[in-house]
């Protein structure tokens, strides 16, 4: 059976930026999986093309950790399908987040785009 | 994650693709709005969406607990495993199941006899106070250690004690006629009960207003059992009339069932307040007689106290004590011993009883035999186990390679033994129940029932639990190693016999079936030397001949016959019993050989102490009935009146002893009185053989006989409430005793029989022998036959294995006799190393029994070579079958094999 582990440490920082960007989608309203893939594709620009399919393990796991809970209901075309809401717990894992999401991305800016004194 | 959610996987995996579905729904949907063809709107979803199937399983292993889930799966396996092999599944069961069952049941036995802390108040504050005195004068009972003098006054000390009771053992007769009926009965003062701290379970128990001293028909409580058996356990049994030897008494209350008295063993039926012993025995008063002994102290100690203290302190007041409580009754000598005498404290919070001190060692001689047992099961199985896991060999390397980790396998084979010893455990829990009920039958007698709270406790679950767990390891672990152990590539080789089959991997099963045959040799000689040792007591000579002796025990109180007839009474009903036709003789005897009463003397020959002698009183015919030679002189007479001259036989131990060998016809000696008492010159005109007295094990004792017509000697006193009479039959016994019966209601209509045998008595007193040579032989032949599956087992397949072998030896010329001899040397071998390694261990482990043997000593070479030759004989057979198919082999078939 192929290991997990080095896939797994980029798993790590795909997974978690993923969670990130589920949770802001949330914040602004529920919705179902499909709805929230496409919102993160559209609102990217088409930058961030997300496998539909990856979603729903990283949904599930921020499901398990409390941070969004799920329910079901009608979508707009009549179907049923399960909903997701932001969690209080997941607001404030939702700002956390977002903080230390600067925090690394103006660090490795620093790096790369030294300021000349 | 959660737990629920393990638990719900399949639930949550349906609900997640129904999730994933109406994704797709309404992806297609979407495509479809743009523009695309249905199919490929659908093709273009499902490729945006990525892989179902692995989201879908990603996400039920994130709700997996791998190691819960993996054992799961390996016990399942297992059951399958095992399913498809009963056979084998049946006998590994079985024997685990017998194995643990014993161990357990007899574990139980222990616990109760040993560890088993008394159902009442505080146990460990309770201590029995016992007198390092040697009693002098007149006991009664199972434990008879004070009298009442000294309970009167021990009472009185608060000191070390916050609470006292004492209590004493005696049998009841129910009935008023006829046969009689005897229960169990308990002397008890008035706070037995709630100094214990025992409740009634009906009714009320006793309170110290009951144990008045004066009080006539009192109150009775009863046990639990007792209310059961009599009563059925009706409400109503309480308030109503319960006659003991005659007197009627009113039942106020019932036991709880946890409570059976405080003996270890025993269980009582009535218990009656001490007050009460004048009226049923009005002959002697147990309260008034300050050398009557018949009850036992307990007492609650006080905070602080320690039993070395308490020691200390009644070493102080021991003097003063002895001398308020010493008997006028005592001889001079013997008030010395008294009065230098001190009391001290034993812990009781177990109980107390004779039963420990003869049990103790049988019933751990008992579980170490069947924890060998058990052990030979596992190493059988251990075998079994290595032999199947072998042809798995190329599965298992097949999946070594493709990465499975060793553990993981190791736990999958080990599932299976799990399983064997897990239902084993629960079968041999249940079997445990009736195996220590069985084994309390058969050392329980008619006269002493006897009687163990024997439930399923935690302790005893805990055990079979432990014991379980570790034979699974025994026979799982080592095979599961083993087999996971490999060469993978030379395993996966096709054809390959396997790396299992190298003289290295037969190795270890050849050291199993050694270690079995020495494990069997020496349960089978224990088995042996316990059974010869029970033969040798039931035929060693006693010195008398039972063969259709009956005797007739008569309570004399029954017959109302006032003091001074008595002795007309007893001669005239023994001149009936001798007038049935098919009595040859019926004679009359204080103390029946046997019978469980002593009574004895001090015996002053020329001035002199010379020892004890223990002493009845018979009538004439007395030896003649019971088939004791008279060596020297003659028997009692008519000249053996009231008024000639005190004569007596003695034994010739006696003679030896006392009287310094010699003729001994004409010697006179005394017996060491009470002051004021008379003291008659006894003239010996008669030596008899030796006879045993109590106990077929210990040599003969002197013993002096008293002529029944002289009974009026002050004191060679009788036990003037029973009357002994000894009968010679010349007819079938059980039609005696109905002969008897009428003959006595014709000589008082009230008479209360009862009858037993001297072989039944002398049967009893090695009752603890014939279970061991019961149990023990079971087990032996037990452990024999499941080593011989063992051998039979391993030598079948050690042949399998080298048929390829043997075909090479046979197409170069060897023929069958060859064959047959090379494996039979092989097995020879085994067994020999077996049997050495065995009787080795016999030797070594049969000094620890040596105290329960009897008429041989522990390493008898008789015994070691019976056992050994009946063992290798049965092993030869068991090897030889293989053998003989080994040597029938067609080498054409045998090369062929690959």
């Amino acid at each position: 059976m192929p290991k997990r582990g080095s896939q797994a440490i980029q798993g790590e920082l795909l997974q978690g930026t993923l969670d990130l960007l589920i949770l802001k989608t949330l914040a602004l309203g529920p919705a179902h999986g499909h709805t929230v893939a496409h919102a993160i594709e559209h609102r990217s620009d088409e930058v961030l093309q997300v496998e539909h399919g990856s979603l729903y393990p990283a949904l599930h796991r921020l499901e398990d950790r409390g941070w969004i809970a799920s329910f079901w209901g009608t979508s707009e075309n009549n179907r049923r399908a399960r909903y997701y809401r932001l969690t209080p717990k997941g607001r404030k894992q939702l700002s956390e987040q977002t903080d230390r999401w600067d925090a690394i991305v103006h660090a490795i800016n620093r790096i790369l785009r030294p300021v000349t004194e | 994650m959660s737990l629920s959610r393990f638990f719900r996987r399949s639930r949550w995996d349906d609900e997640r693709a129904r999730e994933i579905e109406a994704h797709l729904a309404i992806e297609i949907d979407e495509n479809i709005a743009r523009g695309m063809a249905p199919n490929a709107a659908r093709l273009a979803a499902r490729r945006t969406f990525g892989n179902a199937t692995r989201v879908r399983e990603d996400i039920y292993q994130m709700n997996t607990v791998n190691v819960i889930d993996s054992l799961w799966r390996d016990l399942r396996h297992g059951v399958r495993v095992l399913a498809n092999n009963r056979m084998f599944a049946a006998v590994a069961i079985l024997s685990i199941a017998l194995g643990i069952g014993a161990n357990t049941a007899i574990f139980q036995l222990i616990d109760a006899v040993e560890f088993r802390t008394l159902p009442v108040r505080a146990p460990e504050e309770l201590v029995e106070i016992q007198t390092t005195f040697n009693t002098w004068g007149h006991s009664e009972g199972d434990k008879p250690e004070a009298t009442y003098a000294m309970w009167d006054r021990l009472r009185q000390d608060t000191e070390p004690f916050s609470a006292m009771l004492a209590w004493g053992t005696s049998r009841f007769d129910l009935s008023s006629s006829g046969e009689s009926h005897f229960v169990n009965g308990l002397w008890v003062s008035g706070d037995f009960f709630n100094v214990l701290g025992v409740p009634p379970a009906a009714g009320r128990v006793f309170t110290a207003r009951d144990d008045t001293p004066g009080c006539g028909a009192a109150a009775v409580v009863i046990s639990h059992a007792f209310w059961q058996r009599q009563y059925a356990a009706a409400p109503s049994a309480i308030g109503q009339t319960l006659h003991l030897d005659g007197h009627p008494f009113e039942i106020v209350g019932v036991t709880p069932a946890s409570f059976t008295g405080v003996q270890v063993g025993k269980a009582f039926d009535v218990a009656v307040p001490m007050c009460a012993q004048p009226m049923i025995v009005p002959s002697r008063s147990a309260m008034a007689e300050r050398h009557f002994w018949w009850l036992d102290v307990f007492a609650r100690l006080r905070p602080g106290w320690t039993i070395e203290r308490v020691n200390a302190h009644l070493a102080a007041i021991s003097p003063g004590f002895n001398e308020a409580t010493t008997a006028p009754a005592f001889p001079a000598e013997v008030a010395k011993k008294y009065l230098a005498s001190r009391l001290e404290v034993f812990p009781a919070l177990t109980g107390v009883g004779y039963l420990r001190g003869r049990y103790t060692q049988p019933l751990w001689v008992l579980f170490a035999v069947a924890g060998f047992v058990l052990l030979i099961a596992c190493a059988n199985l251990a075998n079994l186990m290595l032999a199947r896991a072998t042809a798995r060999e190329r599965e298992i390397a097949v999946r070594l390679a493709l990465g499975a980790s060793r553990g993981r396998i190791v736990r999958q084979l080990l599932a299976e033994s799990v399983l064997v010893a897990a239902a084993g455990a629960a079968i041999g829990v249940l079997l445990a129940q009736s195996f220590s009920r069985f084994l309390v039958s058969l050392i329980s007698t008619d006269t002493t029932q006897l009687f163990f709270n024997l439930p399923s406790d935690s302790r005893v679950l805990a055990f079979s639990t432990a014991l379980a767990a570790a034979t699974c390891l025994l026979f799982g672990l080592t095979p599961a190693l083993r087999a996971t152990r490999q060469d993978a590539a030379a395993a996966m080789k096709a054809g390959a016999r396997g790396s299992t089959d190298t003289r290295e991997r037969f190795g270890l099963r050849r050291v199993l079936v050694v270690v079995q045959v020495a494990l069997s040799l020496v349960l089978i000689v224990g088995a042996l030397l316990f059974v010869r040792t029970s033969r040798n007591l039931a035929s060693a000579p006693t010195g008398f001949d039972t063969a259709n002796v009956l005797v007739a025990d008569f309570d004399v109180r029954s017959a109302r016959v006032p003091r001074e007839r008595q002795m007309a009474f007893r001669r005239a009903l023994r001149e009936r019993i001798a007038a049935i036709p098919g009595v040859a003789s019926a004679v009359e005897a204080v103390v029946e050989p046997f019978g469980g009463n002593y009574w004895n003397d001090s015996i002053v020959v020329d001035g002199h102490a010379r020892g004890s002698a223990d002493e009845n009183r018979v009538s004439r015919g007395f030896f003649k009935t019971l088939g004791t030679r008279i060596a020297a002189g003659r028997d009692f007479d008519d000249h053996d009146t009231i008024g000639s001259p005190a004569v007596a036989i003695v034994n010739q131990v006696f003679v030896q002893k006392f009287l310094d060998g010699g003729n001994g016809i004409g010697r006179t000696y005394h017996v060491l009185v009470a002051p004021g008492e008379a003291d008659p010159t006894f003239e010996i005109v008669g030596i008899a053989a030796d006879t045993k007295y109590d106990d077929v094990r210990k040599e003969p004792r002197p013993m002096a006989y008293y002529p029944a017509t002289q009974d009026a000697i002050a004191n060679v006193e009788p036990i003037l409430s029973e009357e002994q009479v000894i009968v010679r039959a010349g007819v079938p016994l059980a039609q005696l005793t109905l002969a008897i019966t009428a003959a006595a209601r014709e000589v008082s209509p009230g008479l209360i029989v009862d009858y037993s045998t001297i072989d039944g008595d002398i049967r009893k007193s090695f009752v603890r022998e014939r279970m061991m040579a019961i149990i023990s032989g079971f087990f032996g032949a037990l452990a024999a036959l499941i080593a011989m599956i063992g051998l039979y087992g391993v030598m079948s397949y050690m042949v399998a294995r080298r048929r390829n072998e043997i075909g090479i030896r046979m197409a170069l010329g060897a023929g069958r006799r060859d064959v047959l001899g090379l494996i039979l040397r092989d097995a020879t071998k085994l067994l020999a190393i077996g049997l050495v390694v065995g009787a080795a261990a016999s030797l070594a482990v049969a000094q620890t029994a040596s105290a329960l043997l009897f008429g041989l000593s522990p390493n008898d070479p008789a015994t070691l070579a019976m056992a050994a030759a009946g063992l290798g004989a049965v092993a030869l057979l068991a090897s030889y079958l293989p053998a003989r198919r080994a040597s029938r082999l067609e080498p054409t078939i045998a090369l062929r094999e690959e």
